[in-house]
């Protein structure tokens, strides 16, 4: 016999009928993922500017914009301690900053409860802005003129990639919460 | 998107108390994070440990990496070579800039022999290196310039060693771990190294400006000799480098120095060697504070 609608007992995450999500993925993919974030710039050899982007803040600032409610407030503190292990910079510049970013986005989010992904946007764009400048103050080494210049392809890279997170995370956030089949 | 109701906590009380629980855990974060930072301002090598294990950690999927980059980089020159006269073009190519820095360094040496004329039973021993390794990452997205090499103290290596491909210095190193190190880069702001200009006795210090350019630092002011083009090595000075190894080619003057760019790209380089440090006696003298007696 045909069915009318093929899909209608599934949704965007697959079939209801015997299929339920797994807990240990929805709670793994978001940590997973910004951790893997913060990793990846090790790997190409930048001798001469900071060029890739900061994809673990990209990564959580995604995440926190979103998908709000799911990260809890406090999530830069033990994130940000993965990333200091990995991005160069002195011991407890991302756990602060990231902590900050978090906060400064629940504030946010207090003040405009209503927004688009424009908004979402141009925050992440300031935040990101902030977070940079801040690591060129804070390297430990003495900043410089040329290095503050240094800085603006990486700025640039990073703002006009923030949609591409977006999209990212929304992937990943279907994925987080597909249906496996229950036995 | 329409605002998330989770921070609504109403009447109850558990969800009032987790709540507030959870801001007051991310400012202490915020604070922790605060303090660590000034720690490592005063104590850099604080951490080392806590970064080391880290990057021996990740070891297994760096060093794939580097190997496919440098494997696919030959892969590329042979492709170019073809595209151009034939793979022996690209390799004679290569082979003829090698051969040009050379020069400038045998150059450096003449003068140095010159120098040396006079002297008799002075011991020229070559220096073996203790480690030869890939570099296997850096820190691309941070303003300091770093790179990860995939030896440490396993291999021998130790902090202070100079870092060298065959075209140049790479840079120093700065930490180790069992089985990786953290080299500072000659582009880094807090890179200073002691240069001379390889065909006579102008020396200098080349400073990392932080955006990839060496800047090249007079010792000696008054009229400014440099042209671009001039090639400067390192002059031994210091005790980390040995003399007359390329380190930077100058490109334009200013009133106290140049401007200059590195010879030795670490992102063009596959292989690097770790070299002993030159004069340890040197470096030793040079942490010691004047206060203190060097010798017993």
């Amino acid at each position: 016999m045909e069915r009318n609608d093929p899909r209608s007992r599934s949704d965007a995450y697959g079939s209801r009928i015997n299929r339920s999500h797994s807990v240990s993925l929805a709670n793994v993919v978001p940590w997973a993922s910004i951790v893997v974030g913060s990793i990846l710039p090790i790997f190409p050899i930048a001798s001469a500017l900071p060029i890739v982007p900061p994809l673990g803040l990209l990564m959580l600032l995604a995440w926190r914009l979103v998908r709000p409610g799911l990260m809890p407030v406090w999530a830069g503190m033990p994130l940000g301690l993965v990333d200091d292990l990995f991005n160069g910079q002195p011991f407890g510049f991302a756990i602060v900053t990231w902590s900050l970013v978090m906060i400064a986005v629940e504030l946010i989010e207090t003040r405009l409860p209503w927004r688009t992904f424009w908004q979402d946007w141009f925050t992440a764009c300031i935040l990101i802005f902030g977070y940079l400048f801040a690591g060129w103050l804070l390297s430990g080494a003495q900043p410089t003129i040329h290095s503050l210049i240094a800085l603006i392809p990486q700025l640039v890279l990073t703002v006009l990639i923030f949609p591409i997170f977006a999209r990212l995370v929304a992937m990943l956030d279907r994925f987080r919460l597909t249906r496996w089949k229950a036995l | 998107m329409a605002p998330t109701s989770s921070r609504r906590s109403g009447y109850s009380r558990r969800a009032q108390y987790n709540l507030f629980t959870g801001y007051v855990i991310a400012g202490v974060g915020a604070l922790i994070g605060a303090i660590l930072l000034a720690l490592s301002f005063f104590q850099p090598q604080l951490f080392g440990g806590l970064r080391g294990a880290a990057q021996d950690g990740i070891s297994p999927a760096t060093q794939t990496a580097s190997t496919v980059r440098t494997g696919s980089k030959g892969f590329w020159d042979t492709i170019s070579g073809y595209y151009r006269a034939g793979s022996k073009n690209a390799a004679l190519k290569r082979e003829m800039e090698i051969a040009r820095i050379r020069l400038a360094e045998a150059d450096a040496v003449k003068q140095e022999n010159v120098q040396l004329k006079g002297l008799l039973n002075l011991k020229d021993a070559e220096t073996e290196p203790v480690a030869v390794a890939r570099l296997v990452g850096s820190s691309a997205s941070s303003t300091r310039r770093f790179a990860y090499l995939g030896a440490g103290s396993n291999d021998g290596v130790e902090i202070g060693m100079p870092v060298r491909s065959p075209r140049g210095v790479i840079g120093r190193i700065l930490e180790v771990s069992s089985g990786s190190s953290r080299v500072l880069l000659l582009t880094d702001t807090e890179s200073i190294l002691p240069v001379r200009r390889s065909k006579d006795e102008v020396v200098a210090f080349a400073e990392g400006r932080g955006d990839g350019l060496i800047r090249i630092r007079l010792i000696n002011l008054g009229i400014n000799p440099l042209k671009p083009g001039d090639v400067f090595v390192t002059s031994g000075a210091g005790g980390y480098y040995p003399p007359g190894i390329a380190v930077a080619i100058l490109t334009e003057t200013t009133d106290d120095g140049g401007v200059a760019r590195i010879i030795s790209d670490p992102a063009a380089t596959g292989y690097v060697s770790v070299e002993p440090i030159y004069e340890p006696e040197a470096v030793l003298g040079a942490e010691t504070p004047i206060e203190r007696e060097l010798t017993d």
